[in-house]
């Protein structure tokens, strides 16, 4: 294997900051012996306190492994994966997880939906007996105004569009102030105005709370739209192939998208992931190559 | 007004259909000359129910005490197996063979059993009604567990929820229409235990009295008993379908949608 012998050399930028997520040498490896696949090449990343950072690349390269990996739901095969300065699992931060699939509970309303994450985690979830007529409730929906779903809150999952659900499932991954807001394509499966509405929700509810954003996504204009910082990955195994600082000014906004410079920066991206592709695209159709 | 009509076409043809059934069973029999010792007419029937009430009403009150004493147990015991089975994979693969192969038993092979352990009477039959549930439960909430969306879990272990929060807040709201569906199988099943448990080895319940009145030829009486079981399953039945709409009415929001 090519990949496993050479040196990382991509992924060593660094957004201004203290350092809030620090990957060292992390690598995931699916399966065992002969039939290990290596999803992950071994990366090291330094994400810094409340950055927007942006993940993309060809399907299948490791986009959302790195995501889990920040979100302790996978453990790195080789090397570290620190959050907020220490090994996961030391200090309890808070994070919040939004993905293309809303996975609202249809049992519950929107509001009792959004609350969710208060009654498990603390220490909301000491208080969520006394607060959640009260308090937590007022939360919830000044949440719902601040993306649209005023007055929303009594109706159930069901009888909202794609697009509402989606705001539904933002509120839920942020009612409890996370920390770190991880992003898995959440809005990959919305129409274009639903898309470019929430770009826009997303980048007040960012601007508002200064959190720690990491997203992936397939589309290169959401990644310029909302990020600080787009980190490009290659095919399996997964390597960051470059990682660049995006310097446009915030707010940004729907026009600014048809604008030269953000268009220059899409093309090349784009030019970027179609080489990712292209090339492990041949070497896995060839046969006789492994 | 138009929903009005809509549910008296609905409902009348079922009621028209019911009547229409013991109309001609009775009419068959007339017309067809058939002894009562054979097969008793509706009406027979019926006028049985109310003569040998005082008799009968025991017998329903054994068979019904022992029915849902069983049921609750093999609920109770249904839903922490299927509980545990559907939480985790290793309890899955270890416990589902063994399960198979209980459930595969004909349940009424195992009454001999049950009666030589604990002699004829009410246990076997509790016992009987109890093992006949359990399966049908494990398995529909098993999968209520088991089928929890991916993304939802990997949502709950990001806020850090334990296991148990995780069951108490998804899984288990979650796998409340496989239960209940469970449920609804599992009572009719009850019913079936205990009488065949009643039969072979009791001195009460309605299993009993039917015994006790075909080696005597009172057909109508039999029948009355079969007439008795119908009722109890029937109303046992629309009981759980009335819990099942209230506590799980967000899984049957298609009518609920066509209706607003």
């Amino acid at each position: 294997m090519s990949a496993q012998g050479r040196e990382m050399r991509a992924g060593t930028a660094v957004s201004p900051g203290a350092t809030f997520i620090e990957f060292e040498n992390a690598s995931i490896t699916y399966g065992r012996g002969a039939r290990a696949v290596q999803a992950l090449a071994p990366t090291s990343l330094r994400i810094a306190e409340g950055d927007f950072v942006a993940l993309v690349g060809p399907s299948g390269c490791g986009k959302s492994t790195i995501l889990k990996m920040v979100g302790e739901l996978l453990k790195p095969s080789t090397g570290h994966v620190f959050v907020s300065g220490r090994e996961i699992g030391a200090k309890p931060i808070r994070i919040g997880m939004a993905y293309q699939n809303p996975t609202l509970l249809p049992w519950l309303n929107i509001r009792d939906n959004v609350m969710l994450p208060l009654k498990i985690v603390p220490p909301f979830r000491q208080e969520f007996r006394s607060k959640r007529k009260g308090e937590f409730r007022d939360r919830v929906d000044a949440m719902l105004t601040q993306v649209g779903l005023a007055g929303f809150g009594e109706k159930y999952p069901f009888q909202l569009s794609g697009g509402m659900m989606q705001r539904a499932n933002l509120c839920r991954a942020l009612i409890h102030e996370p920390d770190l807001l991880l992003l898995d394509e959440p809005f990959g499966a919305l129409d274009q105005f639903t898309r470019e509405e929430l770009w826009a929700i997303m980048q007040d509810l960012w601007l508002s709370k200064k959190l720690t954003v990491l997203l992936v996504t397939h589309d290169l204009r959401e990644a310029a739209y909302l990020a600080n910082r787009i980190c490009v990955m290659s095919s399996r195994p997964g390597r960051i192939l470059d990682d660049q600082i995006v310097e446009l000014s915030r707010p940004r906004n729907i026009d600014m998208t048809f604008q030269p410079d953000f268009v220059a920066l899409n093309q090349r991206l784009r030019a970027l992931i179609v080489g990712a592709r292209g090339g492990t695209g041949i070497v896995n159709h060839a046969p006789g190559t492994a | 007004m138009e929903r009005i009509v809509e549910i008296i076409r609905e409902k009348g043809a079922s009621t028209a259909l019911i009547i229409g059934f013991f109309v001609f069973w009775e009419l068959f029999c007339l017309m067809g000359n058939i002894s009562d010792i054979l097969l008793p007419r509706p009406t027979q029937i019926i006028a049985a129910l109310i003569k040998f009430w005082p008799a009968i009403w025991p017998h329903t009150y054994q068979t019904l005490y022992t029915t849902l004493v069983g049921f609750s147990i093999g609920v109770a015991i249904g839903l922490a197996l299927g509980v545990l089975i559907g939480s985790s994979k290793l309890a899955y693969d270890t416990a589902y063979p063994l399960l198979v192969g209980f459930s595969s038993i004909p349940k009424v092979a195992v009454v001999p059993i049950f009666v030589l352990w604990y002699g004829a009477g009410t246990v076997p039959a509790i016992l009987t009604a109890m093992i006949i549930c359990i399966f049908p439960i494990v398995v529909n909430v098993a999968t209520g567990i088991a089928t929890v969306e991916p993304e939802l879990e990997d949502v709950m272990k990001t806020l850090k929820a334990s296991k148990l929060d995780i069951l108490w807040n998804v899984s288990l709201p979650r796998s409340m229409p496989y239960f209940f569906a469970a449920l609804k199988v599992a009572i009719t099943l009850a019913f079936v235990g205990s009488v065949v448990a009643e039969t072979v080895a009791s001195n009460r319940g309605i299993g009993n009295m039917m015994m006790i009145a075909s080696s005597s030829f009172n057909v109508p009486l039999v029948f009355a008993g079969l007439f008795v079981l119908a009722g109890l399953g029937v109303a046992l039945y629309v009981l759980f379908s009335l819990i099942e709409y209230r506590v799980t009415g967000w899984a049957h929001r298609k009518t609920d949608l066509a209706a607003s």
